[in-house]
């Protein structure tokens, strides 16, 4: 802890402070945050924390199938014997990759885009490309979704794609509204009368000024991409069973309502806790930009 | 003097930040006559709006008054029950804000404002025509042509100017007694500003009612105030008569302060006071002056000057004088 | 051109298309700089003197019109003219809060011209120590943050950013309006001392007179986008001519008793300033005028010059 501390200058950490100091006076943002971080740890941590590790995959122990939650199994077993702690703990890993992977695709690409949309504005650079986003957004994003998926394959791998293709736009909206505020700002006017070049401009003076909303959009987003790769895979056009996603834990679950609820409900719990708790972060984050804005 | 409207007698207000206490104001001594015309001067963060505020007792949610008080015809504003200060704010003190912008909701009509105030100000019931003709009264009074018209438009249809001028009309309504006038018009051009203060004056003239004028560029209080306060860092460092104080100031920070206006006369500008506003968190104990005072004295650092008077209504907070 | 002018302005026009109509921000106006000079131009909102700073630097492309400097045209916007034009010309802006970029040091932020223009290279640290000092302030600024800093400080270091690459032309947009006196007075001050050493020359632009009188050598009044008096400025505050010029002076706010003198008694202010969208025919400023004439709404006047240097564009002065 100490090592990291020293990296960063006094004027940083003196604002770190005051800002996790206004953070934590909201307590829903310090619940938003500890459910993520359980989350997350959840998530790197499951094949080693997980009561039944060998419950990932194809395990079939028909003794121990269809149990209701007992202290043995928390939340209950499946059909196959197989524990739901275990399959949801394994189901965080898979969301949350899905959610960082396809946020490390859409927030560098949307970002750029919208970047040099908003520098070059009102140019045919800025017309061409938000014209292409605002076609993206005009369209449906989960039937866009499904349709992609329904076109491929059904698997992971391409659920991600198809999330990837929806969710860019609004990077690209985002930070194309940021850059065309920023680059009126006096200190962009001053680098370009010094002469400096445009990327310079782009990458150097504005990009770092809109970095702190897009956090905190990338942040809400999470749990967004959670709910849409969900939704796909609880249609069947997301992962692929036995592979333990969230959404086709529910989706496999559901065929036993009511009788045996929970295959379900604890998945679905699972997925509506992810969400909330990435929400709350957002929320106290951005409360927190906000406020130093003023 | 005559009678006393406004008596603020040691207040201290503090306000809680996350990097600790900031002890904005240290023992202030204002007065307000009945029908007296006031000026309070002083650069930004003097604190000049907080002690406006306190009166009106519109302070930040993190503000704290650990000492002090505020008599209004003799009776303490800061122990006053919330319906009784609603219904001074409502009938008696008024204020009129920097920016005219802020003070309007842009959603509705100027009219509609205009005469929510006037519904509120009195305890007669009015029907709709009645106030709408006192609504037109008061926009006539603000000099605004067309008053008529101006009723149905909404703040954005008009310019910085008329809005000042709703502005002021609206406080009229209100402000039967005693109007606070938060820098007016230094948002707006020079010759708009001018027309401003001329109506204030011409007003306040009229109605007989008291004027507290805050302002930072000083020249504007001159031509209106019968009285002027300097307010350094918390304190009222000086008060004199207007004509008075600008031709004689003795503080030392009035003397600075009047040196590094640039004058129309043309000749440079000396070179300002040196140092800067005292930290709040920290302010130099004694006088709050003193670490830029070029006349600083051993007991500056120690004790804090109360205002003494030197004779004909001036009043000064040094130990120079004493 | 003549000998020793750094900065000719001839009918310069800039207008702008908004929803409401076109906008004709500067309207023809025409002045000249003298080299180590300060040019002062006046005005109110709306009056287009700031937008005549930003389209001399080049912010803007103009719409009509030609500037020169130096002897040499400068043509289009910012974009189009060469680095070496860059270095010689610089601008310190109205508002030093929007001024540098909160995410950069002070270091970062003067050494960025030192950078493009590859100024002092390997020396460029000393280098800002070295201007940070020129501007009054510590050397241990270099590593803070601009949030860090006070109003005045920040404007300080924009100044010194402005001075990085030995400019020979700052244009100086309101640069203390956002400022207290005593801050103001520090900060013209160093701008005087600086112009002296390095025989700069300033465009300097404000709404008040005041300030006005003590920096500028010559002085230029706008209204509406047009230029209606320039004269040097002891004549401009003694011996004003157009009415608006002395409206403005009737309005100023002043403190001391000799002041009070040099304001004109007779005009007072009136009228508020019409929307540059419905700008009036004839001479913009006769609605307010209380000199009106029968012409002024008809005609506008031209440009004339009553004592060598000292021009007044009014239909009083037209005959």
């Amino acid at each position: 802890m100490k090592s990291i501390g020293s990296l960063l200058s006094e004027d940083q950490r003196e604002s770190l402070k005051r800002n996790w100091h206004k953070f934590s006076t909201n307590p829903l943002s310090i619940v938003g945050l500890i459910t993520v971080l359980t989350i997350t740890f959840m998530a790197i941590f499951s094949p080693w924390i997980a009561p039944y590790p060998q419950s990932w995959g194809r395990w079939i122990d028909f003794s121990q199938a269809s149990l209701p939650p007992s202290w043995k199994h928390p939340c209950g077993t499946d059909i196959y014997g197989r524990d739901i702690l275990s399959r949801i703990m394994f189901g965080f890993r898979y969301d949350l990759l899905m959610a960082v992977c396809i946020l490390a695709m859409v927030v560098p690409s949307g970002t750029f885009l919208g970047l040099v949309a908003g520098y070059y504005h009102g140019t045919w650079i800025d017309t061409v490309i938000m014209r292409i986003t605002d076609i993206f957004l005009a369209i449906p994003s989960l039937v866009l979704a499904l349709a992609i998926c329904a076109l491929l394959e059904p698997s992971l791998f391409n659920s991600m794609m198809a999330v990837s293709l929806l969710w860019w736009p609004w990077y690209s909206r985002l930070a194309y509204s940021l850059t065309s505020s920023i680059r009126n700002e006096y200190f962009v006017q001053a680098a370009e009368l010094i002469g400096a070049n445009p990327l310079y401009i782009m990458f150097r003076e504005i990009l770092p000024n809109c970095l702190s909303p897009i956090f905190t959009k990338m942040t809400l987003d999470v749990g967004w991409v959670i709910l849409i790769g969900s939704t796909l895979s609880f249609v069947g056009l997301g992962a692929q069973e036995p592979m333990p996603a969230l959404g086709n834990m529910v989706a496999v679950g559901s065929k036993y309502m009511p009788d045996y609820w929970w295959m379900t409900i604890f998945p679905a719990l699972a997925i509506a806790f992810t969400i909330l708790g990435f929400n709350l972060l957002g929320d106290g984050i951005r409360d927190l930009l906000a406020v130093e804005e003023i | 003097m005559n009678e006393q409207l406004i008596e603020i007698h040691d207040l201290y207000v503090n306000y809680k930040i996350y990097e600790g206490i900031l002890k904005v104001l240290n023992g202030v001594e204002f007065r307000v006559g009945v029908k007296e015309k006031v000026g309070l001067i002083g650069e930004s963060g003097c604190g000049k709006t907080t002690t406006m505020r306190s009166v009106m007792r519109i302070l930040a949610d993190n503000a704290i008054v650990p000492k002090g008080s505020i008599l209004y015809k003799g009776r303490d504003i800061l122990k006053m029950s919330e319906e009784e200060i609603q219904r001074i704010r409502r009938e008696s003190i008024s204020m009129i804000f920097q920016d005219p912008t802020a003070a309007l909701n842009p959603v509705f009509t100027v009219g509609d404002q205009l005469m929510d105030v006037i519904k509120y100000s009195t305890k007669e019931n009015l029907t709709k025509e009645e106030m709408k003709e006192r609504a037109i009264k008061v926009l006539k009074e603000v000099a605004l042509p067309d008053p008529e018209r101006i009723l149905k438009n909404y703040p954005i249809m008009l310019s910085g100017g008329m809005r000042q001028r709703i502005c002021i009309a609206m406080a009229l309504v209100s402000a039967n007694e005693l109007l606070i006038a938060d820098e007016p018009g230094t948002n707006l051009d020079v010759t708009i500003q001018d027309q401003i203060l001329r109506l204030i004056g011409r007003l306040v003239e009229e109605r007989g009612t008291s004027i507290i004028l805050i302002s930072h560029a000083l020249g504007t209080v001159k031509g209106l105030v019968d009285r002027v306060y300097v307010m350094y860092a918390g304190n009222m460092v000086e008060v004199a008569p207007t004509k008075e104080l600008f031709s004689e100031p003795i503080h030392p920070y009035t003397i600075g302060l009047f040196k590094t206006v640039p004058k129309l006369t043309g000749g440079g500008i000396p070179e300002a006071i040196k140092g800067r506003i005292p930290d709040y968190i920290n302010p130099p104990q004694g006088c709050r002056f003193f670490p830029r005072c070029e006349h600083a004295m051993p007991i500056c650092k120690k004790e804090k000057p109360s205002l003494k008077s030197v004779g004909g209504g001036h009043e000064v907070a040094c130990f120079l004088y004493e | 051109m003549v000998e020793g002018e750094i900065l000719v302005v001839e009918d310069l026009r800039k207008y702008f298309k908004t929803a409401q109509g076109v906008v004709r921000a500067v309207d023809g106006i025409s002045f000249s700089i003298k080299e180590g000079e300060t040019f002062g131009l006046v005005g109110e909102s709306g009056s287009g003197k700031s937008t005549t700073a930003f389209t001399i630097m080049g912010v803007y492309e103009p719409t009509g019109g030609r500037i020169f400097f130096k002897g040499k045209p400068l043509i289009g916007g910012v974009k189009k003219r060469p680095l070496s034009l860059k270095k010689d010309m610089q601008m310190v802006f109205q508002d030093p809060g929007s001024s540098l970029n909160p995410r950069k040091s002070i270091r970062e932020i003067i050494e960025l011209p030192l950078k493009v223009h590859k100024l002092y290279r390997g020396k460029e640290r000393k280098r800002a120590e070295e201007l940070l000092r020129m501007v009054g302030l510590p050397v241990e600024f270099l590593d803070r943050y601009p949030r860090a800093i006070g109003g005045g400080e920040k404007q300080l270091v924009a100044i010194a950013r402005a001075l990085a690459t030995e400019p020979s032309f700052i244009a100086l947009d309101e640069p203390t309006s956002a400022l207290d006196v005593s801050m103001q007075a520090k900060i013209i001050n160093t701008l005087l001392r600086i112009q002296e050493e390095l025989n700069l020359s300033y465009l300097f632009i404000t709404h008040n007179l005041s300030l006005m009188r003590n920096v500028a050598s010559r002085v230029g009044i706008m209204y509406l986008g047009k230029l209606l008096e320039v004269a040097p400025a002891s004549e401009f505050f003694h011996k004003p001519l157009h009415p608006y010029t002395k409206m403005l002076l009737s309005s100023v706010p002043v403190i001391t008793e000799e002041e009070e003198k040099l304001k004109p008694k007779k005009i007072v202010s009136r009228g508020e300033i019409p929307s540059p969208v419905n700008v009036p025919p004839g001479c913009t400023f006769h609605p307010r005028c209380p000199e009106c004439m029968e012409v002024c709404s008809k005609k506008e006047p031209v440009m004339i010059e009553i004592e060598p240097g000292h021009t007044v564009k009014c239909h009083l002065f037209n005959s």
